[in-house]
């Protein structure tokens, strides 16, 4: 993987992972998220437990007859959009080949995303949530700032920290990559969501999907459209369910979506602690490499072997961090928006409900006053089986929705779990190793 | 600070110096901003130049810095390096005195006892000053009278004088012939070694900062993990995420832990290093300072000769007898002067020396102690983890 990054940058510098082929680069060069086992760092996220994730390896087939394997293969960097290689394999019918690739970018994604969710049919299901928008604003700003800096600081300083912002920079896009991978993963594995159209249409038409985002005049309208269905939720939510079973998970859910919320923030912020603690580790280890370069006595020699301690623990402090990030907090932040999603399938079972009851209401009324009493029947009848249909769906998906829930939040707590553990022993030898050279010293 | 075995060069290498100076405090007297913070300092010595064996005394934070002032006073300009005091510090004295009680305040006292403590210490390890009167008066006496005027040399002021006094030498020295480049390079190697632990210490406070914050940070984590697991309806997992709470729990303890050992071990080295460093920029200020008064001395002769050559050539028998006395005035004083400079350089030279052994020993020791207790930590990091793998995880997923 090339990576190219000038100091006065004032673009992203083009970006690629490319699946399988490793170049003698200083930096990282890893297949993307999807693909990759490589230690602890490069782990990808698993959001979606064994049963129900897209096949991983590619000599897997998940059913006997109609296979459909979907993931990101390549992903390139530039300015300011990711493009993304979807690469299918499939023996269903419909594609006009058993394996192919096409580019496609976070917007249609998006318009993908939003096509599930305006679609009627599949009112009964949780809609897998859409992948947030690759966001290397942050990181690009810091790159920025090095660059600006690069006369105040000497050269290993500013090699140093250039190393760093670029593994950051690689971290973030790795992940994006990965949560790009797991919203078509998740599509391909629904048993309905696999079958629609468009999403044949995403994975295989080879030109432009021409969807432009959303203009100012779409986005209001979205805002207000917002606005309108959470103050209706409230309405909804308020009306109690008859089904015991859907009362509960509407409560449960409610409750679990904040905790969530709030656990990804906090996750955040200590994260973010960790990540500053060990820049400051590395600053100090050059800062003491400096000391101990000034001349040859023992105290310099001294400082020189705790200043290589010390780059080497922080690598360490820096893969905790960065495993805590991929298995705790993306883990939480993907089942705050998969909760959400979750809500949303609730709420548009409680919209159901309430239009079916009124529809009994209006149906009632047109029959003590004898007026309109088919349409009000073919109205009551429309809404009683949109509202079964949802039921019975809904049901099952928030049974799956919990399975999955409770396999990945075991799967990910175990790794990190495992994943600290090496990384204290790791620690551990490397203070007792110096230690008992320094020691042995003096 | 404790002394080590006899044997190495330390200050208690001989067999008849055995001091060790544990300084204490005492809880402060008197209420509101009257209160003072006392602190006991005990003595135990087989030195025979102390009236008993064993003494202790009560001292306040100025007398500590009277002390430094009548040292700086009295040896100062011979070279010697003598160690300065910890700061004052309004902040964190006046909140230890309206009563605050809170983790700050109590680290600020002990943060200043300890640091009180490595001062005397250095003061009793160096040969020359153990021997000062003022010395054995400050750790013997039951009551000192009060220090006053030491404002002008709490550590900030003190420094101020010593950069002010710093900058004049470095204009001296280009003007300075230096005989020996031994004192102009290690000039430099000080100056560099300033610098350079100025930006260490700066660096060691924002990582004690970033860990305070990180403890503060997981234990907000931790707490909004066990509120998941409690909302959880699986109750393995339920009771999964509430270990891992337990588990972030600890870690918050261990973080906040290990930044009082960087802020203790790490930060408070440093600072002292960089006090002392001014320390011994002062004594090359010394040095110069001499250098220079030989340098006018020398003028002063040579301007004398030229009015001795003035008369005789005016021919004023009266005024040359006058003349010649002050020549042989000044001709005096040039040697006298010339002699005090190199009596000054050696012992500038042989302070840096000192010095500098003194601050590999305490580099090292202090480095080695806090590795260890980052060690301390790591197993105990190490340990929880494992109580989470083991105990609970497996046993409740499988």
């Amino acid at each position: 993987m090339n990576l190219i990054l000038n100091p006065t940058l004032d673009e992203a510098p083009p970006l690629r992972t490319h699946r399988g082929i490793v170049t003698s680069h200083d930096f990282l060069t890893t297949p993307p998220a999807a693909a990759m086992m490589q230690e602890g760092l490069d782990d990808g996220p698993d959001f979606l437990s064994e049963e129900d994730r897209g096949p991983r390896a590619v000599n897997v087939d998940l059913q006997t007859d109609a296979t459909l394997q979907v993931d990101i293969s390549d992903a390139l960097s530039e300015r300011d959009k990711v493009k993304f290689t979807v690469h299918t394999k499939s023996t269903l019918p419909n594609f006009k080949q058993n394996e192919f690739s096409v580019v496609r970018q976070h917007e249609e994604f998006i318009w993908l995303h939003d096509s599930f969710v305006e679609n009627e049919e599949y009112a009964g299901y949780i809609i897998p949530p859409a992948p947030p928008r690759p966001d290397f604003d942050a990181s690009r700003e810091k790159l920025q700032k090095l660059g600006e800096g690069e006369g105040s600081m000497t050269k290993e300083e500013f090699t140093k920290m250039k190393q760093e912002l670029e593994a950051e920079y690689l971290a973030i896009f790795k992940k994006t990559v990965a949560m790009h991978e797991v919203f078509l993963c998740r599509v391909a594995a629904h048993p309905v969501l696999r079958k629609d159209l468009n999403f044949h249409v995403f994975l295989e038409y080879n030109q432009d999907l021409s969807v432009r985002g959303k203009n100012k005049r779409e986005k209001m309208e979205d805002f207000f459209k917002n606005v309108v269905k959470s103050a209706d939720g409230v309405l909804v939510a308020g009306v109690k369910d008859v089904d015991d079973f859907f009362e509960h998970e509407k409560t449960f859910l409610l409750e679990y979506h904040n905790r969530v919320k709030d656990a990804s923030a906090k996750s955040d912020r200590m994260i973010r602690s960790h990540k500053s603690a060990a820049d400051d580790i590395n600053r100090i280890a050059s800062t003491l490499y400096t000391l101990g370069t000034q001349d040859s006595t023992d105290v310099c020699k001294f400082f020189l072997k705790v200043s290589e301690l010390f780059e080497k623990t922080r690598k360490i402090e820096a893969r905790v961090a960065a495993d805590e990030d991929l298995k705790l907090a993306d883990l939480l932040k993907y089942y705050l928006r998969e909760s959400q999603a979750a809500k949303d399938l609730l709420y548009r079972r409680g919209r159901a409900l309430v239009d079916y009851e009124n529809a009994n209401k209006a149906l009632d009324k047109a029959r003590a006053k004898n007026k309109d009493v088919l349409q009000a029947e073919t109205s009551q009848q429309v809404c009683c089986q949109k509202f079964e249909k949802i039921s019975e769906s809904a049901k099952q998906e928030l049974i799956d929705f919990k399975t999955r829930r409770v396999a990945a939040f075991r799967k990910n707590l175990v790794e990190l779990a495992e994943l600290e553990l090496k990384h204290a022993k790791g620690n551990l030898q490397l203070l007792q190793s110096c230690l008992g050279v320094l020691k042995g010293d003096t | 600070m404790e002394p080590s075995a006899p044997g190495n060069l330390r200050c208690f290498s001989k067999k008849k110096r055995d001091l060790t100076k544990p300084v204490n405090v005492f809880h402060s007297t008197g209420d509101g901003m009257n209160a003072y913070m006392a602190y006991k300092v005990s003595t135990q010595t087989t030195l025979p130049m102390f009236r008993s064996k064993m003494f202790t005394v009560r001292r306040r934070f100025s007398d500590f810095l009277g002390l430094y002032e009548k040292l700086l006073d009295k040896h100062a300009q011979s070279g010697y390096i003598v160690p300065p005091p910890p700061e004052k510090s309004i902040m964190g004295m006046t909140k230890v005195k309206v009563g605050k009680e809170d983790n700050s305040s109590a680290e600020f006292v002990e943060k200043r006892r300890a640091a009180l403590e490595r001062y005397l210490q250095r003061v009793v390890c160096h040969p020359s000053l153990l021997q000062d009167p003022d010395v054995r008066e400050f750790l013997e006496r039951d009551d000192m009278p009060r220090a006053h005027s030491t404002q002008a040399l709490s550590g900030a002021g003190f420094l101020k004088m010593i950069n002010r006094a710093t900058d004049a030498v470095s204009k001296m020295t280009i003007k300075m012939n230096e005989s020996d480049v031994w004192f102009e390079d290690k000039l430099l190697e000080v100056e560099a070694e300033d610098q350079q632990l100025r930006k260490l210490h700066i660096m060691v406070e924002s990582l004690v900062g970033h860990r305070k914050e990180l403890s503060v940070n997981t234990a907000g984590f931790a707490k909004s993990v066990a509120m998941l697991g409690s909302s959880e309806d699986n109750t393995a997992l339920s009771r999964a995420l509430s270990q891992l709470a337990e588990v972030e729990d600890k870690m918050e303890q261990l973080h906040q832990d290990q930044a009082a050992s960087d802020s203790f071990c790490l930060a408070e080295l440093l600072a002292d290093y960089i006090r002392l460093l001014g320390s011994v920029r002062a004594s090359f200020d010394q040095r110069m300072k001499t250098w220079q008064r030989w340098q006018d001395a020398q003028n002063m002769l040579q301007k004398k000769r030229e009015t001795e050559a003035k008369l005789l050539w005016a021919n004023k028998p009266d005024k040359l007898q006058q003349a010649k006395d002050e020549i042989t005035e000044w001709e005096a004083k040039v040697t006298q002067y010339e002699k005090d400079f190199d009596r000054v350089s050696s012992t500038v030279r042989k302070e840096v020396l000192r010095f500098e052994k003194e601050k590999a020993r305490d580099f090292k020791k202090q480095i080695i102690k806090y590795l260890e207790s980052l060690l301390q930590s790591q197993q105990q990091v190490e340990f929880w983890t494992l109580v989470c793998i083991h105990n609970r995880l497996f046993h409740t997923f499988f």
